[in-house]
């Protein structure tokens, strides 16, 4: 159980329970759906672009824990961020989830190394990475769905 | 569920699921190689049945002894080894024809599993048959492989697809099945039984419905065949599809079964070798049935299994199984409900071997690592079943569903997994 507990942190379950930035947003500049045909786990991002600056991130949907309490970090994360900063991030949290980041690199995610216990059940990759790949395509531009499959 | 008289119900730890005729879970399942192992340092509790079945030894030794003493191509070879591998495959062809109770072998179409004996009759009958304005009906409850065949022979065809709703309990609603049938109705298509929700549906009322209004139907039995069996006379239908791998068989195996007038009249569905009398550049004659949809070297392998799988199921006994699978799913869905949040899916008054269920505090995806991490192995997601998902308004259940080796103290250990999926989310 002790893998579990890795998996199922206190800040995710949390996260699940009372997503952050979990709102519809109407004036959003960007807007792409994830959508993992597999499973069904299905959220929009939505994002304010001011230039090369990201002014706001929300996002709706419906899937696991660690999908949901994944984009509600993220879009904490990503708030004022640079479009170059956020492609940044996705790199650093893509190794994370998948087991190649060394720990000074985790430490460096701040709040989000929570995530570093996905690592040990690759099965549940996609779901951690989710909005992630929805939020890389939205700054990037060039898409208006992604899918993990 | 009247089959649950013959089996006894004790508490877990001291009980053995025995039926009259001797059925002795525990026995059986020692020819099961596969249970005995331990998955994250627990014992493995294999839940996951309505996906695929475990393969007892006798299947396992089949696929070993071809390939140890007779592997070779069937049907051309003057060789002894061809001779045997082909006696042994077309005995698979008998074991089938008896076990479905079709009156001719020539009924008996090998092919890969379900899907391909779905599509195989969507795109040689359904192409030739079907025309502008006629109505091919399915229902609601049907998997992504008896519904997306239909779609893309309607589209090529001019045919309407129509669906039957399914209840709040996940059942047919036969009245409006009824409504649906009329002069345009050409073809019905449904399941025995539901992978997502249990439901065992009326087939044999369906079919005679349907009749009545000159329709043929197809029946899936992917989920029935190792739960309910079949005879495809007394039915009546006119065709049926089952995989080999849900039976206890192997992968990449199945049966069509289609009444010999239809078969005959139907074009090839592939081309090449073994499903021709002669070829020339002019003119192609196509070979007799069953020959004719059986075209390339098939599953040898495979189809030798299926018959050693068939043989174990018989002489478990197809009813016998059905009375323990009953006893377990009966004493899962008790346990289950006592776990706060719980809501099932699937609550038909006939219904078998799935348990198809979601937690408020948890989604599927979440309590199948959890149950995981326990050794218990239940599938979630949406089961290729997205419409069946819709109708309930989720994204996804959890199902846990039952096979003839699973015990009552692995319903046990599904449920107090279950129960640390709670604490975990609570």
């Amino acid at each position: 159980m002790a893998d579990l507990r890795e998996l199922y942190q206190e800040l995710i379950l949390d996260h699940s329970k009372k997503p952050r930035n979990y709102r519809e947003m109407p004036n959003a500049n960007r807007r792409v759906e994830g959508f993992n045909p597999l499973c069904g786990d299905h959220f929009t991002v939505y994002m304010d672009m001011e230039g090369e600056t990201v002014k706001d991130v929300s996002f709706q949907g419906s899937g696991c824990a660690l999908s949901k309490a994944s984009a509600s970090m993220m879009t904490q994360a990503l708030k004022g961020k640079t479009k170059t900063d956020a492609e940044a991030l996705f790199e650093r949290f893509h190794d994370l989830v998948t087991g190649k980041a060394g720990e000074a690199q985790a430490e460096s995610l701040g709040k989000l190394a929570v995530f570093s216990g996905v690592s040990d059940f690759p099965v549940r990759v996609k779901c951690a990475s989710l909005a992630w790949h929805a939020m890389k395509a939205a700054i990037e531009g060039d898409a208006e769905q992604v899918s993990t499959e | 569920m009247s089959a649950l008289n013959h089996v006894s119900l004790e508490p877990a730890g001291q009980s053995r699921s025995r039926v009259d005729s001797g059925f002795d879970v525990y026995a059986l399942r020692e020819d099961f190689p596969i249970l005995k192992q331990l998955v994250h340092g627990k014992k493995l509790v294999y839940l996951d049945n309505a996906a695929t079945t475990q393969k007892p030894r006798p299947v396992i030794d089949a696929l070993a002894c071809f390939y140890c003493a007779d592997c070779s191509n069937i049907h051309r070879g003057v060789h002894a080894l061809s001779e045997r591998a082909t006696q042994e495959y077309e005995n698979t062809r008998e074991i089938v024809r008896d076990f479905i109770n079709a009156e001719r072998l020539t009924e008996v179409i090998l092919v890969r599993g379900t899907t391909e004996a779905i599509n195989l009759v969507a795109s040689t009958y359904g192409r030739k048959n079907f025309t502008e304005g006629d109505e091919i009906i399915i229902s609601a409850m049907e998997h992504h492989s008896n519904i997306v065949p239909w779609q893309i022979v309607c589209e090529q065809t001019g045919a309407k697809l129509r669906v039957i709703p399914i209840n709040d309990r996940g059942e047919l609603v036969m009245e409006e099945y009824e409504k649906l049938l009329g002069p345009k109705t050409t073809f019905v298509a449904v399941t025995q039984m539901s992978n997502a929700l249990g439901t065992i549906n009326p087939v044999r009322e369906i079919i005679e419905k349907a009749h009545a209004w000159n329709a043929l139907v197809m029946v899936d039995g992917a989920q029935g065949i190792a739960h309910l069996g079949v005879d495809v006379r007394e039915l009546d239908a006119d065709f049926y599809a089952f995989s080999g791998h849900k039976i206890y068989g192997p992968t990449g195996v199945g049966v069509l079964y289609g009444k010999e007038k239809l078969l005959e009249d139907m074009p090839p569905y592939q081309g090449g070798g073994d499903m021709i009398r002669s070829v020339t550049f002019e003119k192609t004659l196509y070979a007799k049935l069953p020959a004719k949809f059986e075209a390339g070297t098939p599953n040898i392998s495979g189809g030798i299994g299926l018959g050693a799988a068939i043989k174990y199921v018989t002489q478990v006994g197809l009813e016998n199984i059905a009375a323990h699978e009953a006893a377990l799913l009966e004493r899962a869905t008790e346990a289950v409900q006592q776990i706060p949040g719980v809501k099932l899916i699937g609550t038909a008054e006939k219904k078998a071997s799935v348990l198809s269920f979601t937690l408020e505090q948890a989604h599927p995806h979440d309590i199948g690592t959890i149950l995981d991490q326990e050794g218990v192995a239940i599938r979630t997601g949406h089961h290729c079943a997205q419409p069946v998902m819709q109708r309930f308004g989720v994204p996804a259940t959890a199902r846990a569903s039952f096979a003839l080796y699973n015990t009552f103290e692995e319903v046990d250990a599904l449920t107090s997994a279950l129960h640390k999926v709670h604490e975990v989310f609570a």
